[in-house]
């Protein structure tokens, strides 16, 4: 039998069939799988990348994070630091404004005292001088009024003496 | 392939018990049984029932001073009779007319490639109306996925090189067209059992394809290996080596021929002899005949198993030696002196 010879009418088929089966597969078939499975396997690829880049990323951002937690932490200590220094400095002021002044106020009291005393005392010393001078007047006056009535006067000018003195 | 003689021997045990057991090993022809299978016919067989057979009838087509159409049936009335070999000559002159008969393999040829073509069409329907990137393949394009990706990458990738792109369609379509073919040849009843891959001519436009493929898109280093090799002075002088290595071009694909065929062929032929046993077994006895039958089939069954291997490994090889004599025309000198 004709088993290893061929056929003219089979090659005649076969190059028939077999061409319209490549063209067909190879303009309509397999390049659009190919390239799909391509485009699939190129955006994992992508993917990828983009996952390991975006881990790396966070990994920088925890560090900027931890380092960004770390200067405020210092800039609150920093400031804490100066608004106790300056609230000492405040007291400090405070207290030394405060010194300044009482002892201003006090040297103010000091001087309004002494002219107050002086002025007191002038005026006792006026006073003293006019009851001076009108117990010597009235005793100058009874004197020369009269003689018996020397008594009587003593005793009503001991009497006013007494008198004024009260109110005083 | 299988089941085509079953309901034979059915119909022939049923005789049998009236008239003898003697009957049916006489009549069954080995070399008829054998290569009425593997070999080309002019109707498709299916089964004979009762003496009755029963074929699907195929246009004989031959050019000769004009062209003729008929069935088998009215070759005698247009001038054609069947020669020894089976083939359709001409009655009175009994030469060969120039016969493109659609025959049982160019048929089975056809409705394979029907069969791939819808099924590649369909998978590739699947990706150009979903979004790949956001669905993952479902139903055909799930199954042929894999195997396309592992002919391309795997196969293709490795052997042509970076230039693989151009050569991928080609060879997934030979990978596919031999598979689908290798498969079809197993399944027993009608649209499959023709021994498609297992024919020279088949197998020959196949490595005609490839030695195309190779030798049309070869660099121009190729060409030099070729013709003016890399050797002493002397063997190229008297052009030994230039021979030699016009000598390999042809051979190559020759190989690739010779290989796919073979391995088919043999696949078929070694099943047909096993299911062979029942029949040739059949006038011995009811308790050998009963035995031979169990042996066979499990036989059978094994060998059907082996045939899917081969069925596969042979478009594999086929595939990947293909794509190794691409890419052995694709190589540059720098990567050859590494």
């Amino acid at each position: 039998m004709s088993l290893i010879t061929p056929d003219f009418g089979l090659l005649f088929w076969m190059v028939v069939i077999f061409g319209i089966v490549f063209f067909l597969l190879a303009k309509f078939g397999f390049p659009v799988i190919t390239n799909a499975v391509q485009k699939r396997s190129d955006h994992i690829a992508d993917s990828l990348k983009a996952a390991d880049e975006a881990q790396a990323r966070l990994a920088g951002m925890a560090e900027e994070h931890a380092r960004m937690i770390e200067e405020t932490r210092l800039e609150q200590s920093r400031i804490l630091r100066e608004a106790s220094e300056s609230r000492e400095r405040i007291i400090a002021q405070a207290k030394e404004d405060a010194a300044a002044e009482a002892a201003k106020l006090l040297d103010h009291a000091k001087v309004e005292i002494a002219a107050e005393r002086e002025s007191a005392i002038r005026d006792i010393r006026r006073q003293v001088a006019m009851i001076s001078v009108e117990v010597a007047e009235k005793i100058v006056r009874k004197d020369l009024d009269e003689g018996d009535g020397q008594l009587a006067l003593l005793d009503r000018l001991v009497e006013e003496a007494e008198q004024a003195q009260i109110p005083n | 392939m299988l089941s085509a003689q079953i309901p034979d021997q059915v119909g022939d045990d049923g005789g049998s018990v009236m008239s003898g057991s003697d009957r049916a090993s006489e009549d069954f022809d080995v070399s008829e049984y054998l290569f009425g299978h593997v070999g080309d016919a002019y109707e498709w067989h299916i089964t004979t029932i009762n003496e009755k057979e029963i074929a699907i009838p195929l246009p004989c087509i031959v050019i000769e001073n004009g062209v003729h159409v008929f069935t088998l049936h009215h070759a005698e009335e247009n001038g054609y009779t069947l020669n020894e070999d089976g083939k359709l000559v001409n009655a009175q002159t009994l030469r060969r007319p120039l016969d493109i008969s659609i025959t049982k393999n160019v048929l089975g040829l056809m409705i394979d490639s029907l069969l791939l073509v819808v099924l590649i069409l369909l998978c590739a329907r699947w990706y150009r109306t979903h979004d790949v990137l956001k669905e993952k393949p479902t139903g055909l394009a799930a199954l042929l996925e894999p195997v396309i990706v592992m002919i391309e990458q795997d196969v293709v990738k490795d052997a042509v090189g970076p230039e693989y792109k151009r050569f991928s369609p080609y060879l997934l379509t030979a990978f596919f067209f031999i598979l689908i073919n290798n498969l079809m040849g197993i399944v027993p009843v009608f649209p499959g059992g023709a021994n498609i891959t297992g024919n020279i001519a088949v197998t020959g436009v196949l490595a005609l394809f490839t030695f195309l493929m190779v030798n049309l898109f070869g660099n121009k280093h190729y060409w030099k290996d070729i013709l003016w090799p890399d050797v002493p002075i002397f063997l190229k002088a008297i052009p030994i080596m230039p021979l030699i290595e016009i000598l390999g071009m042809f051979t190559k694909p020759f190989s690739l021929m010779i290989r796919l065929f073979a391995n088919i062929l043999a696949g078929h032929i070694m099943l047909l002899s096993v299911i062979m046993l029942i029949f040739l077994t059949a006038a011995m006895g009811p308790v050998l005949n009963g035995s031979m039958t169990l042996i066979a089939a499990l036989f059978g069954v094994f060998l059907d198993c082996l045939e899917l291997l081969v069925a596969f490994l042979q478009a594999y090889v086929f595939t990947m030696l293909s794509a190794v004599f691409i890419g052995l025309a694709h190589q540059h000198p720098e990567t050859e002196t590494n």
